[in-house]
């Protein structure tokens, strides 16, 4: 952020058109490197949720998958904040593992 | 990177988006690398809108074209216009739009092969887009500029012209910005010098300034480089050429352009606080 975007937060001003020029390229350059669709990135969005959610607890409205492009680089994000740690699936080796996740309420995003 | 005289270059000049200054770039870096001695052939690979003749103000002395040449019914000096007053640049225009009917990568491979048993340079301009004329073009290079403004559409295009580069091994490939407003800058309504590199990831070879003399240059088919000019974009063209030669010479900051106090607020309305 530059001063002058600070200047314009402050006054409830847009951001100057060459901060959102940069972002909006960020953006769609991340799509236009990976060729992922927004389709096929929302498919894939809901089943990472899903695989993760059978682990823990995850806050579905916050949870996001996006694409991050650095340097010529894209890298799938995802943020997903934990509201508390799921039980472990019972299994017969490890049958104690249930009681110890259940008081743990961490809130805490793994990105 | 020095010229050698072991081995001749071929540069792609490309940019994705048309309209950004491609020609305009070859022609007066053609001219600036004449000037410097370096024996330099441009090559219009822009088959169906070909404008490189026009900006040298060679239009009227084209008898044969690339066409020819690859045919067999013309010598491949025979076709090349040599400029009148900077000998050391000649031409090879493109042929027919008909051409890109057969039109193949191994003709434009042949003809820059060609060009490059006499020429320390070849300079390759290239079609904009990224179809069959810029796979031909890009087919035949080693080396590549590519020229953008500071525009989010022709960044974009130009990402997607660098990760075909990339693709086919293409290096080094460098980046020119054109059209460069400092005081749209200054008041961040036009994307910054860094932004652009940044979001590209490419090393600066030249900045070039916004300027009307390209415009006045190209009304007369004169480049800016061939008479001396002192005007901005000259200045940028002689600069980039001396690069392309292996000389480092610094680059403009279009923040110290713009002099007084509302350009000293500016700069400081730029500074990035986190």
């Amino acid at each position: 952020m530059t001063l002058r975007d600070f200047v314009n937060k402050l006054l409830g001003r847009q951001p100057a058109s060459a901060t959102t020029a940069k972002q909006r390229l960020q953006l769609v350059l991340a799509h236009d490197r990976s060729d992922l669709n927004p389709e096929l990135l929302e498919q894939m969005r809901r089943e990472i949720l899903e695989v993760v959610s059978r682990y823990v607890e995850i806050d579905l409205e916050e949870g996001d998958v996006s694409l991050e492009t650095e340097d010529r680089v894209t890298a799938l994000v995802a943020n997903l904040p934990i509201r508390r740690t799921k039980p472990l699936p019972v299994t017969d080796e490890q049958p104690a593992a249930e009681s110890k996740s259940e008081e743990a309420d961490p809130v805490w995003s793994a990105s | 990177m020095p010229v050698t005289t072991s081995g001749s270059r071929s540069i792609l000049i490309c940019s994705g988006k048309g309209g950004v200054g491609k020609t305009t770039l070859t022609a007066n870096l053609g001219i600036a690398l004449a000037r410097q001695g370096v024996r330099t052939a441009v090559l219009d690979a822009d088959f169906g809108l070909r404008n490189l003749d026009l900006l040298l103000g060679l239009e009227n002395r084209i008898v044969y074209t690339a066409q020819e040449v690859l045919s067999g019914s013309c010598r491949l000096d025979q076709a090349l216009v040599k400029h009148k007053q900077e000998p050391n640049l000649a031409l090879l225009p493109a042929g027919n739009p008909r051409m890109l009917e057969w039109l193949k990568p191994e003709d434009m491979q042949t003809i820059v092969g060609m060009l490059r048993e006499s020429f320390d340079v070849v300079l390759i301009d290239c079609p904009a887009g990224i179809e069959d004329g810029f796979k031909n073009a890009a087919g035949a290079a080693e080396e590549a500029i590519v020229i953008t403004t500071p525009e989010v559409s022709a960044v974009r295009d130009a990402d997607r012209v660098i990760g075909l580069l990339n693709t086919r091994g293409i290096k080094p490939i460098q980046l020119v910005l054109n059209r460069v407003r400092p005081k749209m800058m200054a008041n961040q309504e036009m994307l910054a010098v860094d932004d652009v590199t940044d979001i590209l990831a490419l090393p600066l070879l030249g900045l070039v300034l916004e300027d009307e003399q390209v415009i006045v240059s190209t009304n007369r088919g004169e480049p800016l480089t061939l008479n001396g000019s002192s005007s901005p974009a000259a200045q940028a063209y002689n600069n980039i050429a001396r690069r392309v030669c292996g000389e480092d010479v610094p680059l403009i900051d279009p923040a110290k352009v713009r002099r007084g106090l509302r350009a000293k607020i500016g700069r400081l309305m730029h500074t990035k606080i986190f």
